[in-house]
């Protein structure tokens, strides 16, 4: 092993970028050994530098960014020293890359056998006949249906998941010795990543690819990578084996990341997340020392904020570095952070009440029908019935295309309800559009939304769009008034009272949702729907700001509709869980009934396809076939009968699944017979042979 | 302590840097200038004092326009050839300049004397100073331009938002008839439009407004439906805000940004117009000085080497106007680009 | 595809029918009439007209008729070739217009020819590099370019070429028949204006797809960059300047306009002009129909165009 070439090897590598502000140094510092058939982990939040190392591996700087110091060796031979042409011979033969988003990297006017052809037609000077051949083969190989049309076909005309297929095949074409993945999978549902990496896992077995794989999701490097490589704020932190990385972590940061994303044990009640205190350090403000300093409960003035720090080895495990001044003076076994435990809040009378409710659109082909047929039905929410206690989280899990974020839109008052009921209270909420409620009504139903770039207008202060909701609840009429609330509410939200006076686009994106929830609470309302509310923040924030939304939730008793596609979140938050599926709910019941047999089908596939970032669990595999058919198109019969591993022929796909009630009200709407459901093996179970250890 | 209190806090032109006192300043240049040049006739003795407050703020405004531009000297040059012109406008009455109606020497070259009078850009065939009638005949292009494209912006972006947020049938009537007004050449609906209304700058207002809103209306629309996708419209009506209130209030402050530069680039193109339509005997009339007039009473009698400054003078300040107009245009794009 | 170009076409009738409405209400106006009346019947003071006179001059115009059946007659006659008698040239305008549409096709034919190589040529050169030395050129002489409007840099032209050089004649009336010579002039004038515009659009278009993932992805694969540019770039990056470059035929027949008035050339939008001073009403009312026919099919090709070219909407 230790004789052989390293594929890649980057030595006290330093990269900065160039801007109108002066230098600003991007990465600092990195190494990395890459020997052949290893998968190499790179993991970290936004503007941590990741993205910069892959490309700088690649030599594609852009104008303004460059190698400011160190070296690059690609199977031994410094690429700073390669000619353009050489780079070029390089570059997509023998280190190839894929990236986070499939629709934006591939041509969108050039049919994909053009694209994929033209790898071999230039590497290889082979002829273009024999390319297309070649280019079909790779296609079956990232097990692609029908090769022969997609090599025909434009990239929009493929779903998601396919064209990532077709970038991964485009990058093994020519059979590459380096694979870098940039977030391969970010831009796709669950279900859909699942596929993507038992893909990539089967290539580096069958191909003995080295491979880098980047991203923000402990979970999928623990189930593609050897190594690891944690890094933070433009420097890596941590370096090591995976196993070692996850279970004998030695850097603060590291350790904080993991106690931030809820793992399977996590509760809300007993076992509350911790979250790393403040927020990350821009690039030209990072801190002396340590860049993590500021964050870290270990640090010591005199020691950590001098000079530049080293990564030292730790004894006694060949290859695991850090780089903290601090980490053998701290007693890991001891000083694990641990929240503090609160007391479950039992929930209160139903609040909402949600019944059969049915949203249809009829897609309008803007008065040329006669050239389209008869107009088309997208059954966005078909038949919806369940309930909402106070105090009580209820989640609502799905994929894209699940009809979640229509079900929002009806229960705000933006569309109306095609059939059914929506009880809040003793009101009517289906067919009650939103200027035609009172004002009561609008201000017990308030919503925290997803992306913290839209959620706050940026032409007006903070303290004017939280005052504009007292006002318009009538919660407070008189300026001082007003703005004394505003002050309370940011005090709530644990922000400076000065950010009152602020524009949106000096706060961070965590920021940014926290005066979401202000603004969504300011009306004293009774339900709070949240929008996916963390999904878009950098992982050390989220944990912050999902603790918030619960301490304020817990306070003042309020029901909350959590909108989520993330399970692990879900899980560690929820009281009851409403798992949907084009537009229809699959199974409903309490969170421990959702995550234990008896599962529906996609519950199930949907359990096994989430990445857990724990040595300490294991997990079934299921991958589910094909992609979400689009709602405007549902299969006949179950909606899930196109991908469901347990289909019947002629029973899914003909017949509308029946509802099995189990005990305490848990749902499952599946034709199984509810013995064949209860007879499931559990998804997710601690690892037999640790166990026994 | 005096240093750490002249450290503290923004400096005075960062203080008048703030949307009121521009607003303020702004309305001190402009409000004398339109007064002056649309109802001078009827101010009697006064016309003259009208403009004076104008030329201070005038001159503000340019040091704050060169600090606010200061990182692109792209929109600096463009910044500078505007506001000379703008203060040739107000500070006309002022300068020692002939009067621009008074013929004196006819065909006099520039650079040349006649009658014990120096011409530094000669007199035209009617024997009038080129120099004053340059430098008066920017007022004229300058009010009429601006004021009817902020009437036409006024028109189009009310459009654009109603069509745009509220959609549907309102959309539909609203973008056809733009539609309609966009098929027409801009110079063919120009000529139909004044043809019927009869020359005049008022007309000029109304002919731009129906060849220019339709665009902008356009651009506001596709702003406006950009935007309310945004979470916080939808939050505003989740809270039950009234449609005026979202348009007004969420949805216009944020087309503001990407409309300024669009407009810089359309003062250009209605000084343009005016000037052409001027030439074409469609726009101001005689006998105040304007450059489109300059061009269209000398056409017939400077086509000779010899007298084609009469041509070249007026040809060259508009030139240099709508050049300014549209390097600021390009300046503000970059520097929004930026950030 | 086929619902689009039907749904396309169904909205050119609309908007044919809407203006030919519009354009033959607002000459219809009593005001507008009696001011024809008067000058038709000697040159006295609308408020001298006596009613008598007025009627008995609407009667031999024929416009005691009501105004539906006028309308329809006259869109009956337009249809059918018949565009109506010019009072100033003493022509039927159908010959008249077709005669100076053929003058202004070759002007249009010549600027098309001279600034569609330009401005595509200076367009990418200039996006391929977005804030490079050659970028940074050719935006400064567009902008340039672009703010000498028509009748500036028809008066600089004629000033260095025809009077101080010599080189060429001052005005393109064609008395002595057709000529090259006299071409020059007003077409440069009209390149010279157009092509800033266009070559911006298209650097704008090429500085964004150069900029875009796909094109990183294709440089990433290690093909030659000649053709990541001719092959992956110039495909996406030209779908815009065609439909801008179609369109500019609308911004042309505005253009023509003064041009051809400052030359003398005897085209469409002299034409235009000379009826609308008169008024010639019924010339007018022909050219226009004309301009907007001109401009809505353009609009037409260059949406048709713009979903050939772009798989994303052929295909969807």
């Amino acid at each position: 092993m230790s004789d052989q070439i390293p594929v890649l090897e980057c030595r006290n590598l330093s990269i900065s970028y160039y801007t109108r502000a002066g230098e600003i140094p991007a990465v600092v510092d990195f190494n990395l050994k890459l020997m052949p058939g290893e998968a190499h982990g790179i993991v970290g939040e936004s503007g941590c530098g990741k993205s910069t190392v892959a490309l700088a591996i690649m030599q594609y700087m852009g104008t303004n960014g460059a190698i400011v110091d160190g070296e690059i060796l690609f199977e031994g031979r410094d690429m700073r020293t390669m000619s353009a042409e050489e780079l070029r011979h390089i570059r997509g033969s023998k280190i190839a890359m894929v990236y986070q988003e499939p629709m934006a990297s591939l041509n969108p006017s050039m049919l994909i056998g053009e694209q994929l052809a033209e790898v071999p037609v230039y590497h290889e000077g082979i002829s273009q006949d024999a390319a297309m051949a070649r280019a079909a083969e790779t296609l079956a190989k990232v097990r692609l249906p029908d090769p022969r049309r997609i090599l025909k076909s434009y990239p929009h005309q493929i779903s998601g998941g396919q064209q990532q297929r077709v970038v991964i095949a485009m990058a093994l074409l020519s059979n590459p010795r380096l694979l870098l993945l940039d977030e391969p999978t970010t831009a796709l549902d669950v279900t859909v990543e699942a596929g993507i990496v038992e893909l990539i896992n089967e290539i580096s077995e069958e191909f003995g690819t080295s491979m880098i794989y980047i991203s923000h999701n402990l979970g999928l490097i623990l189930e593609t990578c050897d190594r690891l490589t944690v890094m933070y704020s433009g420097e890596a932190v941590e370096v090591g084996d995976i196993r070692d990385v996850f279970d004998e972590m030695r850097h603060p940061y590291t350790r904080g990341l993991f106690g931030s994303i809820p793992l399977p044990g996590a509760d809300k009640n007993a076992q509350p997340l911790v979250a790393i205190p403040g927020q990350l350090p821009l690039p030209h403000e990072r801190p002396q020392g340590c860049n993590f300093g500021p964050r870290c409960s270990f640090f010591r003035g005199g020691t950590c904020d001098v000079g530049k720090l080293k990564m030292h080895a730790v004894p006694g495990d060949d290859g695991h570095k850090v780089r903290c001044e601090r980490f053998q003076a701290i007693d890991w076994e001891r000083d694990l952070p641990k929240g503090e435990a609160k007391e479950p809040v039992p929930a209160g009378d139903i609040v909402l009440s949600v019944e059969e409710m049915t949203k249809h659109y009829v897609i309008d082909d803007g008065g040329m029908a006669f050239l389209s047929g008869p107009p088309r039905t997208v059954k966005a929410n078909e038949k919806l019935t369940f309930t909402a206690r106070e105090a009580e989280t209820v989640a609502i899990v799905g994929e894209s295309g699940c009809g979640k974020s229509t079900f929002a839109k009806v229960l705000m008052g933006l569309e109306d309800a095609t059939a059914g009921k929506v009880m809040l209270g003793n009101v009517e909420l289906g067919d009650l559009p939103v200027d035609k409620r009172d004002r009561e009504t609008v201000s017990r139903l308030q919503m925290v939304f997803q992306n913290p770039f839209d959620t706050l207008n940026p032409s007006h202060t903070i303290g004017s769009q939280i005052g504009r909701v007292i006002r318009k609840f009538g919660v407070a009429k008189d300026d001082d008034e007003v703005e004394e609330i505003v002050y309370r509410l940011l005090d709530t939200v644990k922000l400076p009272r000065d950010f009152a006076k602020r524009k949106p686009r000096q706060l961070s994106g965590g920021q940014k949702q926290r005066v979401g929830i202000a603004r969504a609470f300011a009306g004293n309302p009774k339900v709070v729907i949240a929008d996916e509310p963390v999904s878009a923040l950098d992982v050390s924030v989220q944990a912050a700001v999902t603790e918030l939304l619960m301490d304020i939730q817990r306070e003042n008793r309020t029901t909350m509709l959590f909108i989520s596609h993330d399970l692990s979140v879900v899980r560690y938050l929820a009281d009851r869980i409403v798992v949907m599926y084009l537009g229809q709910i699959m199974e409903q019941g309490t969170t421990d009934e959702i995550f234990a047999p008896p599962y529906h089908p996609y519950t199930e596939a949907l359990l096994a396809a989430v990445p857990i970032a724990d040595t300490r669990i294991e997990k079934r595999s299921i991958v589910l076939k094909g992609e979400i058919p689009s709602p405007a198109n549902p299969p006949k019969g179950c909606p899930f009968s196109t991908r469901c591993a347990y289909m019947m022929s002629g029973v899914c796909d003909t017949q509308a699944p029946p509802l099995r009630t189990f005990q305490s009200g848990h749902q499952i709407l599946c034709h199984l017979e509810p013995a064949e459901l209860e007879a499931m093996e559990p998804v997710i179970k601690p690892k037999a042979a640790e166990a026994a250890e | 302590m005096a240093v750490t209190e002249l450290d503290a806090g923004p400096s005075f032109l960062d203080r008048l840097s703030r949307p009121k006192p521009l607003i303020v300043l702004a309305v001190l240049m402009w409000i004398p200038l339109t007064v002056y040049v649309m109802f001078g006739d009827r101010l009697d003795g006064y016309a003259d004092t009208v403009l004076l407050p104008a030329i201070p703020a005038t001159l503000v405004l340019y040091i704050l326009g060169v600090r606010a531009f200061r990182e692109s000297w792209v929109a600096v040059l463009g910044l500078s050839l505007v506001f000379f012109w703008l203060l040739m406008a107000v500070t006309a009455p002022y300068l020692p300049l002939m009067d621009p109606n008074k013929p004196i020497a006819p065909f006099t070259t520039p650079f040349s004397e006649k009658r014990d009078v120096f011409f530094w850009l000669g007199t035209d065939f009617k024997g009038r100073d080129m120099l004053s009638r340059v430098i008066w005949g920017c007022q004229r292009v300058i009010v009429w331009g601006v004021s009817a494209t902020m009437v036409a912006y006024v028109v189009g972006a009310l459009f654009g938002l109603v069509s745009g947020y509220l959609s549907g049938w309102w959309d539909e009537i609203i973008s056809f008839f733009a539609n309609v007004l966009l098929s027409f050449p801009v110079m063919v609906l120009f000529i139909v439009i004044l043809n019927y209304l009869g020359p005049s700058g008022f007309n000029i207002v109304v002919a731009v407004t129906f060849a220019s809103a339709p665009a902008i209306m356009r651009i506001v629309r596709g702003l406006a439906l950009d935007i309310k996708t945004r979470d916080y419209v939808f939050a505003a009506q989740t809270r039950g805000e009234h449609p005026l209130y979202i348009m007004i209030v969420e949805l216009l402050p944020n087309v503001r940004g990407p409309i300024i530069v669009d407009a810089c680039l359309r003062l250009g193109y209605t000084t343009v117009a005016i000037t052409t339509l001027t030439f074409l005997g469609l726009g101001l009339q005689p006998p105040d000085p304007d450059w489109g007039l300059m061009i269209r009473e000398s056409a017939k009698t400077a086509m000779l080497w010899k007298f084609s400054y009469m041509l070249l003078v007026p040809a060259l300040a508009v030139s240099s106007l709508i050049l300014g107009f549209n390097l600021m245009a390009d300046g503000l794009r970059e520097m929004s680009l930026r950030d | 595809m086929l619902k689009l170009i039907l749904r396309r076409l169904a909205q050119m009738v609309l908007i044919m029918a809407v203006s030919s409405l519009l354009l033959f209400a607002i000459f219809d106006t009593p005001e507008f009439k009696k001011r024809l009346a008067v000058q038709e019947l000697g040159g006295f003071a609308v408020s001298a007209l006596t009613e008598d006179s007025y009627q008995s001059w609407l009667a031999k115009r024929g416009l005691d008729v009501p105004f539906h059946e006028r309308y329809v007659n006259w869109v009956g006659n337009i249809l059918t070739g018949d565009f109506g008698f010019s009072f100033e040239k003493n022509r039927p305008v159908g010959p008249l217009l077709a005669d100076r549409l053929v003058n202004t096709g070759i002007l249009a034919f010549f600027v098309f020819a001279l600034m569609i190589p330009l401005s595509l040529v200076l367009g990418v050169l200039a996006g391929m590099k977005e804030g490079s030395v050659q970028d940074r050129t050719i935006s400064f002489v567009s902008v340039f370019t672009t703010s000498i409007p028509e009748i500036a840099s028809a008066i600089l032209l004629t000033v260095i070429f025809a009077l101080g050089l010599g080189w060429l004649p001052v005005k393109s009336a064609m008395i002595g028949g057709f000529s090259f010579r006299e071409l020059v002039l007003p077409v440069l004038t009209l390149v010279i204006y157009d092509f800033g515009y266009v070559a911006r659009m298209t650097r704008a278009s090429m500085a964004e797809v150069m900029t875009s993932q796909y094109i990183r992805t294709a440089i990433l694969k290690g093909i030659p960059y000649r053709r990541v540019v001719m092959k992956h770039a110039l495909r996406n990056a030209l779908i815009a300047p065609f439909t801008l470059i179609v369109l500019q035929l609308n911004w042309l027949l505005s253009g023509v306009v003064v041009v051809e008035v400052f030359f003398e050339y005897d085209g469409f939008g002299k034409l235009l002009l000379e009826a609308a001073l008169f008024p010639d009403v019924e010339v007018v009312q022909a050219c226009t129909l004309v301009a907007v026919a001109v401009a809505v099919v353009s609009q037409i090709i260059s949406d048709i165009g713009y979903t050939f070219l772009n798989p994303r909407i052929r295909f969807a």
